[in-house]
């Protein structure tokens, strides 16, 4: 999994609540069997009209927000389907950290997969950044996980917090898998208890 | 600590295989069901690891989202969509995955499935690459849906590492009205405690009104509490579920079947448990419930009205109100019942069992569709359309109009070609409203399949008893 330490870069403002996974990336990009390109699809229907043209009024068909690598979203951003390809199209596009006053739970566990850093902050804050990301001359924003800091183009600084796991999982870029597996004795002990308990779990 | 304990925390309790350090458990995951949008990115990975799938005897794929539900048996004609699902195929095969195939009679949505085969009990942990896998939760087990990485976790270990949730009740007593539904009142539900106010936690319903429900009434239910914020819905499982599960294929037999009892008796919260948040609901105030906006949360009893923006607590409620009008194409203060529909959606995970399609059909017979609507009924698997045709519901149907399709997600999430057309307004009984769902630009209204038909035979919603009367 790909490491997340620090970023930093164009800050774009979604200020709407409740963004779904369809809107993030709609049901046409979900039948192919590859994560490439999906950059291309992340927030479709509003980046693109019907003839597939750029709509100029969306914040990531505007400079500096094409190369927006950090996203300030309303509350309950991701809401809905569990489909991975919601942080993929992200991480794709070069957004990699999203900063909103709250996230759908299985969203919030397929970034951590995907090494995308994710950060609630109360919303009066998530309100302030999204005013300094809608100015183009302030926009850029530098995050900082180790520090747990997030520092604003005037240079000030707004502090985060994060579980200690997760932190620790972003910043060494933690395959879960590869220490699963080596927990291979507790699973084998685990299975056999239970199937003595309950063996028809047991096929 | 209360030694008194909720359902949830008895099932977890028993799944943990280890606590790690930073506070997550590793959780152990009895039943895992699959598909082909989800599952590749795992099976690849897999491939690529050389890593074998763990437990293929706690696994159950089948293809469902990207099936075309017409012309059954012919080549799939979209390349993205046949492809996928031939790779599901494969997968299976190579990894030794059992599969319910799509020309087979148990074909059908992954979660209509799942309790039909006994693959869903009571107790277990259940997941599946997909949010509305919570429907499972209506059997009294932990089910909750899983991203694509979790989905190879699982494969390759039998396990994930979760954070524990925290334990919600939300108690529906009374009796619900005639015509009233477990759809109407998750909608309600939803309505009462918003799109995200079950985020973190795990609900259990509670009360009479849920005990009275069927177990479709029930999955019904358990399906749409993602849409409230909430990853897993939990049932306790009584006499209405041991009834349901008893002599389904991968259910306990013979003398398993009183050790499985015994345990899933033991199961039920503690009286005196702890819950972290609790919500109660009036079922007798529950009228049928009709969505206006583009999140399950924006709903109204049909005898309402579409909200008014600036009567909106606050500028964000007041922009979302708008930004919702402004895309559904309706007016503030416009009653629900005058609003028209173009489409009528009847099937899902949330409404494709055969309960459902008997609720149809009833509302349907000796009516016939309204002028310039039109409308499918698409059954949540083949068993269920088997049942339905038995029982002489498709020659209802198709006699006012409908069109009577084979099993799979269908128009829920239009994946395979089942469609709305730009500004097409849809009745449907599927689980969100969210923009463009089930196509660009389309414009959905959830609500029960006997609503559903009801808005098709009118031509706009109507209060379903209102007809039947």
């Amino acid at each position: 999994m790909k490491k997340f330490t620090t970023l930093s870069g164009p800050a774009a403002p979604l200020p709407m609540i409740n963004v779904d996974t369809d809107q993030i990336i709609p049901k046409q990009y979900l039948s192919a069997i590859t994560r490439a390109g999906l950059g291309k699809g992340l927030f479709h229907d509003f980046r693109y009209d019907m003839e597939d043209k750029e709509k100029p009024d969306f914040v990531l068909n505007r400079e500096p927000y094409r190369n927006a690598k950090i996203l300030i979203a309303g509350d309950n951003f991701a809401c809905g389907s569990s489909r991975e390809h919601a942080p993929w199209s992200l991480d794709d596009f070069g957004i990699r950290c999203v900063i909103a006053p709250g996230f759908a739970d299985i969203f919030f566990n397929n970034c951590t997969k995907n090494g995308l850093l994710l950060i609630v902050l109360e919303e009066a804050k998530v309100n302030e950044l999204m005013a300094l990301a809608d100015n183009p001359q302030a926009c850029e924003m530098a995050v900082d996980l180790e520090a747990q800091t997030i520092t604003l183009a005037d240079g000030a600084t707004v502090t985060f917090e994060i579980e200690a796991s997760r932190k620790h999982r972003l910043l060494n870029g933690l395959d879960d898998i590869e220490i699963t597996l080596q927990k291979g004795a507790e699973i084998g002990a685990f299975e056999a208890k239970q199937k003595a308990a309950l063996p028809w779990l047991y096929r | 600590m209360s030694t008194r304990k909720t359902l949830f925390d008895k099932i977890w309790e028993s799944h943990v295989v280890a606590e790690n350090d930073d506070g997550t458990s590793l959780l152990y995951i009895d039943m895992h069901l699959t598909h082909e949008v989800t599952s590749w990115p795992g099976f690849e990975s897999m491939r690529n690891n050389d890593r074998p799938v763990r437990r293929p005897d706690a696994v159950l794929a089948v293809p469902d989202h990207v099936i075309p539900t017409t012309n059954r048996g012919e080549r799939i004609e979209d390349d993205q969509a046949r492809v996928q699902f031939e790779t599901l195929v494969k997968n299976c095969a190579d990894f030794n995955v059992p599969l319910i195939p799509l020309m087979d009679e148990r074909q059908g949505i992954v979660h209509i499935i799942g309790p039909e085969q006994g693959a869903t009990q009571p107790g277990i942990t259940l997941v599946c690459g997909d949010s509305h896998t919570a429907t499972h939760g209506a059997f009294g087990c932990l089910a909750f849906g899983i991203g694509s990485s979790e989905v190879e976790h699982v494969l390759s270990t039998q396990t994930l590492v979760q954070k524990r949730p925290k334990n919600m009740r939300v108690s529906v007593d009374g009796d619900l009205p005639l015509g009233v539904t477990g759809k109407d009142m998750i909608l309600a539900i939803i309505g009462a405690i918003g799109t995200a106010g079950g985020t973190g936690h795990v609900i259990e319903y509670v009360g009479s009104a849920i005990r009275a429900l069927s177990m479709e009434g029930r999955m019904t239910v358990c399906n749409m509490t993602i849409e409230g914020g909430a990853r897993a819905g939990l049932i306790a499982a009584d006499e209405t579920t041991f009834a349901y599960v008893k002599g389904r294929p991968m259910a306990p037999k013979d003398g398993d079947w009183d050790a499985a009892l015994d345990y899933w008796r033991s199961l039920p919260s503690d009286p005196g448990a702890a819950y972290d948040k609790e919500v109660s609901l009036d079922a007798e105030a529950i009228a049928p419930q009709v969505t206006w906006g583009t999140s399950p949360e924006d709903v109204a009893p049909i005898d309402g009205r579409v909200p008014d923006p600036a009567a909106a607590a606050d500028d964000k409620q007041k922009n979302a109100i708008q930004q919702a009008l402004d895309y559904m194409d309706l007016k503030a203060n416009q009653p629900i019942a005058d609003i028209k529909i173009d489409r009528a959606f009847i099937g899902s995970c949330t409404n494709g069992r055969i309960e459902d399609m008997r609720a149809a059909a009833e509302v349907a017979k000796g009516r016939t569709l309204a002028a310039g609507v039109s409308a499918m009924v698409v059954p949540g698997s083949g068993l269920v359309k088997a049942q339905a045709e038995a029982e002489g519901l498709d020659k209802i149907l198709v006699a006012a109009g409908f069109e009577w399709r084979d099993p799979g997600c269908s128009m829920c999430i239009a994946m395979n070609g089942d469609m709305l057309q730009p500004g097409e307004r849809c009745a449907s009984t599927s689980n969100r409203n969210f923009r463009g769902r089930q196509g660009r630009d389309g414009r959905t209204h959830l609500v029960s399949p006997a609503m559903a038909v009801a808005a098709a035979i009118e031509g706009h919603f109507v209060d379903v008893r209102e007809l039947a009367s």
